[in-house]
């Protein structure tokens, strides 16, 4: 039982508007997943909600003729992991938004409910930073188009208003074509958790390989918002992928661009280890799916005095490499260029968080 | 028969798999009223006043009451049995709601509403005026100087008890250890060490949350029925809270999903029966939330564990010393036990050749409550102990193993302090089998030296645990079995099922001992305190113990009845059962039975030439007849001791039934501890003074019994039979004398990949010594799922108390962190069967144990490692990057 006034579907995103524009005190639910954990904590109790769950016209991925991709804002995680043209154009986010929660959570929880919830830790922020990711919104006034760099504003806030809904989101195709990415969920387990901090990097390569044309590095819970790394990124400009000392100076300049807090969830100084040493793992993993050689080796065990036999029924290399809970998204991606592995093998293994994670902004 | 020892399914698989099964609250009339309590704000003080107008306006609320209107009642929680005697009763501290609040989240006012939106918005507009004292978080805080003393009605200042043990000579101090060792062997030849370890306080998180609902029937009862592992001992509670007689009070324990220890204790019933009464006996149903249930109910205490220890260079300890400081919180709740129980076991699991020194405090705090949890003081006494144990065997550059053979506790060790035995001594063959099992000598020599930020190691860790409570407090169970017309029966235990699979064992133990069919039995599942038989209840690892013997008892005296009964029918087949429906069978029985065993005119047969097995009738063939099918049957029981709990070698047992298909080490192969009796099988009726004349022999099976008849003929006969009419029933009282350790290990192997702070199990292995397992299968879930309790135990929970205001940081299950399906590894569960003489059925404590060695285990693989003592838990990502930091290897 939830303490609510009321609940009105509406029957269109106009409808929506009005509804949320007639009522001051109401609040706007869609996949409901951080509006009734809210609710039964009786924070916003009494509301009326006004409700956008039932809209197909803010559902699902298109692929347009521009090469741009639209995102429903209603679209679920798993809607998006298991979208075709996500899995073609942007398996990155199809991931990311695979870490969120649990598998009853992603059947319910939305991507737009994920951004718009403001929190710093959603899992799908960091990488709609580095696909820079444009929101498309509607309200009383009509509709309105903000680059994602400008829709956070602090911790649980952005610029939509109350009586303004998400529509969709719009992926550029200069942000998809040629690029490569990964993102790394860190959290205390490896599934129905908050992120500890979320590294999302995506590279462009030069067209022999060798050299890194652009990069775009985005942060999680490294600040009060999702926050993108422009000054380690133009450092990374036109470097050879193998370079380690440009390594070095991004992961360095990193770390001037962040602000992560001491809180009882974890310190400031274990979130900047993390900062750099996801950085370094996420990068190198993107570098490699791009086709590039990395400067980073994967983080795994070796024992020169482990005998071959011994080896075959270890872990090996690659799958203990995935011990961060990010797991084996870079994996996958090498996988399905080989063909080798199935997308839900590699789905089960991995992580989630709950939507939007607002219990760390 | 022959059930013991089987992967028999269990008796409430379909019924819980389905969703059929009925819990507490699935059993809730309709327009029940809903409670919501309302908790204090503070963490130590006083509630000056309430303010309920506005909350009392919210529409659908019946009625608000507060600690000003709760009788002056302390009562005790603690799940234990009561004590006649005054100085073992448990601290009666509690009053329904407080005044004088203890901690932040106290229990200080409740909502009785129509719904429960209308209680929880009611609940959240009771104004509260307090008077606030410091909240005392800490154990060092609350021992300091001035610190305002909780419970004045019952200490005069915060320390619950403070009790000293020592093994060795009388008055054995470390000190005089310390110098006897330097004296004795040298300064040069001894290694002295001392360390600190520190367990945290953590949340069960069983599935169910504490529910009850509570009414007054008809008759006056005050009726609570509730998720609970203790049903008799609520019933005692909520009537010294209530001040009502206890035939006034009636609890009724449905299934229940889990509890861990926590519902060992009396939570909310005391209260959701005051309520129902403030309603004129109306039905209330209390649901306490995860948040509530985390905060306000009961939590395993934090230990922190000061040891010194020395030993010779070659690794023979030679004394050690604990100082245990447990934070109890804001309630006494189980009291000192817990602390208590760690220090014992820190002195009984080595042999400290000069004394061993041990000091255990409980203290009162203003936070969270800790009582009773899986373990009960153990894991954090592994944890201590163990730790300290690898950090001598590194020390003294000794395998730890190795180590550990050299010093542990040895067969039949006798605790001094309270008698416990070692009866049946497993410890070091589990040691060997799980090293063998786990590689152990070939992965420690291939983890030395490693380089590179991803490391990995091996580690392990022992433990002993007794088996049940007593001599500490009573063990007492019944046990009680009723006979269908049909020659099926019912099962009553006291004794509770609470997810570890209680019912289906003393199913099994009911089929071996009665002979009646397994499928033919039907345990009753739900305890009710007005028609149940008494027993204390789910915890100790005592039920299989105490409960178990308990049923043996009943099974035996239902199986005379009803052979007695059929008896009876055989030697009347021309009589009184003439004119029955089953005259014809009886007296073919007869004639049978006559032919083999050449009975003459006149003779009498007898109960004792007799058998059930599998719900038929059967003739004992006279020992002659038998050939060697049924071996020796010389007697070899009589051995019931005279305080009950009976020698194990009982050959009614049928002790070697085990599933041999994935028990490595099954029950059939005979051990040292005299196995005989299980060549027997579950038929073994006592024959040994029969002297028949030798007839032909026919339908003989193995077991040397000739079928009659089903028992069911037996059954209608007796309930319905006009000239001898009698309802076979039987009940029996087991108070149980006796207690033997149970042991073990658990071996981890991990990886380490440092710069990221993680620990990823590669391998995880129990070994269990204890005794003979009932149900393999059910056994190895107990395993698992101690395990994974304590892998979170090891790496991720902990609950975080603010040490300024007294809150509770992470009272949900995002932010407690108890592992995932996904970061729990695939794990083995291993049992070293030995017999053990004072059990049931050669059985000791299983249910708890696996709990216990996992964390210490972890914590040595990460030493191995990476070469840094965490010498804390949960070792969290944070910690581990900290302490990789601080020793350079990152």
């Amino acid at each position: 039982m939830f303490d609510i006034e009321s609940i009105y579907e509406a029957k269109s995103v106009g409808d929506a508007v009005r509804a949320l524009n007639e009522r001051p005190d109401a609040e706007l639910i869609s996949g409901g997943t951080d509006v009734l954990i809210r609710l039964r904590a009786g924070k916003g109790a009494g509301r009326p909600l006004v409700s956008i769950h039932e809209l197909s016209e803010i559902k699902g991925v298109e692929l347009q003729e521009n090469g741009d991709i639209r995102i429903g804002a209603g679209t679920t995680f798993v809607k998006i992991t298991n979208s075709p043209v996500i899995q073609q154009y942007i398996p990155m986010l199809g991931e990311a938004v695979d870490t969120v929660g649990g598998p009853q959570i992603r059947s319910m929880g939305t991507i737009g409910g994920n951004i718009c919830n403001g929190a710093t830790s959603a899992d799908s922020a960091s990488t709609m930073f580095t696909l820079e990711a444009e929101i498309v919104l509607e309200g009383p006034e009509g509709e309105r188009v903000v680059p994602i760099s400008e829709f956070y504003i602090g911790p649980g806030q952005t610029v939509r208003q109350h009586a303004e809904v998400c529509k969709y989101f719009l992926i550029r195709r200069d942000s998809i074509d040629g690029w490569h990415g990964r993102y790394i969920k860190y959290g205390k387990r490896k599934a129905m958790e908050i992120a500890t901090l979320g590294c999302a990097v995506r590279v462009k390569l030069s067209s022999d390989k060798k050299l890194i044309e652009d990069v775009r590095l985005a942060y999680g819970v490294a600040a009060p918002t999702p926050v993108r790394c422009h000054k380690a990124e133009a450092i990374l400009r036109g470097r050879r992928t193998d370079d380690e000392m440009a390594v070095e100076e991004f992961v360095k300049a990193a770390l001037t661009e962040v602000n992560p807090r001491s809180s009882w969830r974890a310190s400031k100084e274990f979130r900047l280890q993390l900062i750099a040493e996801l950085a370094r793992r996420a990068l190198a993993d993107a570098v490699r799916l791009a086709g590039g050689k990395a400067a980073d080796e994967i983080a795994c065990w070796r024992s020169g005095s482990l005998a071959e036999s011994d080896m075959a029924d270890d872990t090996s290399c690659k799958a203990t490499a995935d011990s961060a809970s990010c797991d084996s998204m870079a994996d996958k991606e090498v996988c399905a260029k080989t063909g080798s592995a199935s997308t839900d093998a590699n789905r089960r293994s991995r992580t989630g968080e709950e939507e939007g994670g607002g219990r760390d902004a | 028969m022959g059930s013991i020892g089987q992967r028999k399914k269990r008796v409430d698989a379909y019924g819980k798999v389905t969703g059929e099964a009925k819990y507490t609250a699935d059993l809730e009339p309709v327009n029940i009223l809903h409670a919501k309590v309302v908790h204090s704000t503070i963490a130590n003080g006083l509630v000056k006043s309430m303010d309920i107008d506005e909350a009392a306006k919210v529409p659908g609320v019946v009625k608000i009451v507060t600690c000003f209107d709760v009788p002056e009642n302390y009562f005790p929680t603690a799940g234990h049995p009561w004590s006649v005697e005054p100085p073992h009763q448990d601290i009666c501290d509690r009053l329904l709601l407080a005044r004088r609040v203890h901690y932040y989240g106290d229990d200080i006012a409740a909502v009785i509403a129509e719904d429960e939106v209308a209680a929880a918005r009611a609940a959240r507009l009771i104004k509260v005026e307090y008077e606030e004292y410091e909240p005392i978080v800490t154990v060092p805080a609350a021992l300091s100087e001035g610190a305002t003393p909780l419970h004045p009605e019952v200490r005069k200042d915060n320390v619950i008890v403070h009790s000293h043990m020592t093994m060795g000579p009388k008055g054995f101090t470390y000190e005089d250890g310390l110098r006897e060792a330097e004296e004795k062997y040298g300064r040069e030849n001894i290694i002295v060490f001392e360390g600190d370890y520190n367990t945290p306080r953590i949340s069960h998180c069983h599935i169910e949350l504490p529910v009850s609902w509570a009414y007054v029937d008809t008759n006056g009862k005050v009726t609570v029925i509730t998720s609970t592992q203790i049903p008799h001992i609520v019933r005692k509670s909520v009537a010294v809270a209530l001040g009502l007689p206890m035939g006034k009070v009636r609890v009724i324990k449905p299934y229940i999903g889990g509890g861990f220890g926590n519902k060992q204790d009396v939570l909310y019933e005391p209260l959701n029966a005051y309520l129902s009464m403030q309603v004129g006996g109306r039905p209330v149903r209390l649901e306490i939330s995860r948040e509530e249930t985390i905060v306000s109910t009961r939590t395993r205490h934090a230990i922190r564990g000061e040891c010194k220890a020395v030993m010779t260079k070659d690794g023979t300890m030679l004394a050690r010393e604990l100082t245990a400081w447990a934070n109890n919180g804001a309630y006494a709740s189980h009291g000192h036990a817990i602390c208590a129980n760690c220090g014992t076991v820190f002195k009984d699991l080595y042999r400290d050749r000069l004394g061993t020194e041990v000091d255990c405090w409980t203290v009162y705090t203003s936070s969270p409550t800790a009582g009773a949890m899986r373990g009960y003081g153990i894991p954090q006494s592994a944890f201590i102990t163990e730790c300290l144990t690898d950090d001598l065997a590194e020390l003294c550059g000794m395998d730890p193993c190795d180590f550990r053979i050299k010093n542990c506790m040895e067969d039949q060790f006798v605790d001094p302090g309270n008698g416990i035995t070692f009866h049946s001594y497993g410890l070091i063959d589990s040691i060997k089998k799980g090293r063998e099992f786990i590689g152990w000598d070939k992965k420690r020599a291939l983890y030395k030296n490693q380089t590179g930020s991803v490391r990995r190691g091996i580690g392990m860790a022992i433990f002993c645990y007794k088996t049940g409570v007593h001599p500490i407090s009573l063990e007492t169970a019944s046990a009680r079995m009723v006979l269908n017309p049909d020659g099926s029966a019912q099962i009553f235990m006291g004794a509770t099922e609470i997810g570890q699979g209680a019912d289906t064992v003393f199913t099994q133990i009911a089929a071996d001992v009665t002979g009646i069919a397994y499928d033919r039995l039907f345990i009753e599942s739900t305890q009710d305190t007005d028609t149940s038989p008494f027993d204390t209840g789910a915890y100790a690892s005592r039920q299989t113990y105490v409960s178990g013997m308990a049923l043996k008892k009943c099974g035996k005296q239902l199986k005379e009845r009803i052979l007695g009964y059929a008896a009876y029918m055989l030697n009347t087949a021309d009589t009184d059962i003439a004119k029955t429906e089953h005259a014809e069978k009886i007296r073919e029985a007869k004639e049978r039975i006559a032919k083999l065993c050449g009975l003459k005119e006149g003779d009498e047969i007898r109960p004792e030439m007799l058998e059930l097995s599998e719900s038929i009738i059967c003739l004992i063939l006279p020992k002659e007849k038998k050939g060697d099918a049924a071996g020796d049957r010389t007697d070899t029981t009589g051995k019931a001791d005279a305080e009950g709990q009976e020698a194990a070698v009982d050959r009614t047992s049928g002790i070697g039934q085990a599933d041999g298909a994935t028990q490595t080490d099954t029950a059939g192969k005979a051990d040292a501890a005299g196995q005989e009796a299980a060549t027997v099988g579950a038929v073994g009726i006592d024959v040994n003074d029969v002297d028949y004349e030798v007839c032909g022999s026919e339908n003989i099976d193995s077991q040397g019994l000739v079928k009659l008849f089903d028992s069911a003929i037996v059954a209608e006969t007796a309930f319905y039979s006009l000239d001898r009419s009698e309802h076979i029933t039987a009940e029996v009282t087991n108070q149980c004398k006796k207690n033997t350790f149970s042991s073990g290990c658990c071996f981890a192997e991990v990886e380490v990949d440092m710069k990221l702070g993680l620990v990823k199990i590669l391998n995880m292995v129990d070994v269990h010594d204890s005794g003979r397992l009932i149900n393999p299968a059910i056994s190895e879930g107990q395993v698992h799922g101690g395990m994974s309790q304590s892998i979170g135990y090891a790496l991720s929970e902990e609950l975080l108390v603010d040490e300024k205001t007294g809150r509770v940081l992470n009272d949900n299950l995002l932010d407690f962190k108890i592992p995932t399906a996904m970061d729990t590894p695939d794990m083995d569960a291993l049992f070293v069967e030995l017999e053990d003489p004072t059990g049931p059925f050669g059985n000791k404590a299983l249910g708890e144990p696996p709990a216990v060695p996992g964390a210490p285990a972890l914590r040595n693989a990460v030493l191995n490692a990476t070469g840094v003592h965490m010498d804390e838990i949960p070792m969290t990502s944070q910690k581990l990057i900290a302490k990789f930091k601080e020793a350079g290897l990152i």
